[in-house]
């Protein structure tokens, strides 16, 4: 349902006119109080007007924006030694900020501004993958349990409950350790396994709903084949909930993998840098120079906490317990 | 449109549906099984709407289902037969019987809010049955969707085929809902309680739709409802249902003028009059489904019957009658007149 009502030229409106807009905003709020589309609609209203949402959005596209430009806005290159004759052993190990480097170098001699710009791409990378192939694979597993009920929903949901049960972090731990070398990749696929329990319980509870709702029988009634009854009718009416713990899981994902490559079970290659990997190279010289520690540390955060209070407000304006 | 049907001939008709001594039964192992139909027969002839009257609980609804295919194989046992057009479909396999729901049977069902896909246009909703039973491609079936839009009385149908249910009223949705049931033009159409949702002069249309529809096309319709006036508007011939079992059976006229069974009586009675005298009480029947007593020795009424004999409590009353009219009681009403 639209809810275009011709704006005046600003400063002009009049008390009526403004009445009236109010008006056709309550009329329209309230004509699509239910249904697939006006759901989103009236979520996005009320996102529109919350400042929680409207920060996480904000770091998350500033971040994202940063990430794709980088390697453009970064003034060095990330592997390259700009400061390598500024390090002295035993008076300094770590280049301090100099004209031209804002945020100093590291205990290798590289500009650390620019190593951070660049390791945004990598995070970002590890967690929007990581996320994506956890989506994929609950959606999967949940499909098929809730699609198929009786025995194989109940075998798909114990596999589901032993996952669930490892805590997620020791999971993620045991699976990277167990890749022959580690990379980029087996950090992603760590942690994409341990999203996918999540993923896969969410969408089985919410496919049983379907399964036993009015239009699913009704189409039923008319002869619709099964795959079509889970592909169309059920599928698409039960992803709410996911999309809504994707989002969330995309901080969760961001901060797990700086954990994993903290720990060195990352990419080794340190010339593309990464902020847990970052992390971790700072370790010895916390005492000292604690700034190396900071700047990623803080980047971290700063991003982990953008994706999840985008993720809750939009949580809690999907939820209908909460609507109005 | 002409309100005339050739009544006897449609009568002594071969049944398009026969429905014998259906018996559906709840219960998972372990679990005290629950008999929800007990031993239900009727016949529906082409062009005849037969409706199914009952208190909620009285298996009305379960009876449509079972027919349909459309209960959850686990935990139920389904038993008897269902004759349509020369084919049981209780012993059709799940493949063979999807292809005749939609095609050759349809169902409207009560709630027209829910019965919807709430993320799928109109159109995409009424093409669907089409491209499946007849083959069509959607780009085919889109004017012919049109068309039934038109047919079910929604106005704008193009404009409409691009909405979601949730821009449409609740009376639009049901004209939707019965244009997706007659999209293959069904022989046989079972409607579970299609008005009960919707407000009560949106009700007057939708059944004058329904029965313009049924006589227009020919289609034979179940018609399952607790409301006594949609029964009398719209049904040949009703059966009463009490506990799973059909107690009572005729025409409407001879239904309504003189009924014989004291539930049905009670039933008549129940039904709020505008013209009766303010503040007289309403006379519901006493007691509710839950005091039934088991069928296998006793009336399941009886208690709650004001003409309860001591026979009542001790035997089961048998069918007295035919597939036409026919009365299961021990102490019926008199037949005034």
């Amino acid at each position: 349902m639209t809810s275009e009502t011709p704006q005046p030229p600003p400063g002009r409106t009049s008390y009526a006119d403004r009445r009236k807009q109010r008006l056709d905003a309550l009329a329209a709020a309230s004509a699509d109080e239910e249904g697939g589309v006006s759901l989103i609609l009236s979520a996005w209203r009320r996102l529109r007007r919350n400042p929680v949402f409207l920060v996480g959005l904000a770091i998350t596209v500033t971040f994202v924006v940063l990430a794709i430009i980088a390697p453009w806005l970064a003034p060095y290159d990330p592997a390259a030694r700009p400061l390598l004759d500024d390090i002295r052993p035993q008076s300094n190990p770590v280049p301090g900020p100099e004209p031209g480097h804002p945020l100093g170098g590291d205990d290798k001699g590289r500009d650390l501004l620019s190593r951070l710009l660049v390791g945004s791409q990598q995070t970002l990378m590890v967690g929007v993958l990581a996320t994506l192939f956890g989506l994929l694979g609950g959606v999967t597993l949940g499909t098929i349990a809730g699609a198929f009920a009786g025995w194989t929903d109940s075998l798909v949901m114990r596999i589901v409950d032993v996952m669930l049960s490892i805590p997620s972090l020791l999971l993620a731990f045991t699976i990277a350790a167990l890749a022959s070398s580690p990379s980029q990749w087996t950090l992603i696929i760590a942690i994409a396994t341990v999203q996918v329990p999540i993923f896969a319980r969410l969408l089985r509870g919410s496919m049983l709903g379907q399964r036993a709702s009015d239009h699913v029988l009704a189409a039923r009634s008319l002869g619709v084949k099964p795959h079509a009854i889970v592909f169309r009718h059920m599928l698409p009416n039960a992803l709410g909930p996911v999309i809504v713990q994707a989002t969330l899981v995309l901080a969760v994902a961001i901060i797990d993998a700086a954990a994993l490559s903290f720990l060195g079970l990352g990419n080794p290659d340190d010339r593309r840098p990464e902020w847990g990997q970052m992390l971790g190279a700072a370790q010895p010289y916390l005492g000292q120079e604690p700034h190396l520690a900071f700047y990623p540390a803080a980047c971290i955060i700063v991003v982990a906490l953008g994706f999840t209070l985008m993720g809750e407000s939009l949580r809690e304006a999907l939820d209908p317990k909460t609507r109005r | 449109m002409s309100t005339q049907r050739i009544q006897p001939a449609a009568r002594h008709g071969e049944p398009l549906l026969a429905v014998r001594d259906l018996r559906v039964t709840f219960g998972r192992r372990g679990e005290e099984p629950f008999r929800a139909v007990d031993g239900v027969s009727f016949d529906v002839r082409p062009g005849q709407t037969v409706g199914l009257v009952g208190e909620s609980g009285c298996g009305k609804s379960v009876t449509s289902l079972a027919i349909m295919g459309l209960l959850p194989t686990r935990g139920n046992t389904v038993e008897g037969s269902a004759v349509f057009d020369g084919e049981d479909l209780l012993s059709l396999s799940a493949p063979q019987m999807r292809d005749r729901r939609g095609a050759d049977i349809a169902m409207i069902f009560q709630d027209p809010l829910s019965s919807l896909n709430p993320v799928i246009q109109i159109g995409r909703q009424v093409t669907e049955v089409m491209e499946r039973h007849q083959g069509l491609s959607r780009k085919e079936a889109m004017p012919k969707a049109a068309d039934l839009l038109e047919r079910v009385g929604i106005p704008d149908p193009t404009a409409r085929l691009a909405n979601y249910p949730h821009q449409l009223s609740g009376g639009m949705r049901q004209r939707a809902l019965i244009a997706m049931a007659l999209a293959c033009q069904p022989r046989l159409l079972i409607a579970d309680e299609p008005t009960t949702a919707l407000d009560v002069t949106i009700q007057a249309q939708i059944l004058a739709l329904l029965k313009e529809l049924v006589v227009e096309t020919g289609t034979a319709m179940v018609m399952i409802t607790h409301d006594l006036g949609v029964v009398a508007g719209l049904c040949d011939e009703v059966n009463v249902l009490y506990g799973g079992k059909i107690v009572e059976r005729g025409d409407r006229h001879t239904l309504f003028a003189r009924p014989r069974h004291p539930y049905t009586v009670g039933l008549l009675n129940s039904i709020p009059r505008l013209d009766a005298p303010r503040g007289e009480a309403l006379s519901p029947i006493p007691g509710s489904v839950a005091d039934n007593l088991p069928w296998d020795s006793a009336c399941a009424f009886a208690p709650r019957c004001p003409n309860a004999l001591d026979v009542c409590v001790r035997q089961t009353p048998q069918w007295d009658g035919d597939d036409v009219v026919g009365l299961r009681c021990f102490n019926p009403m008199a037949v005034s007149r």
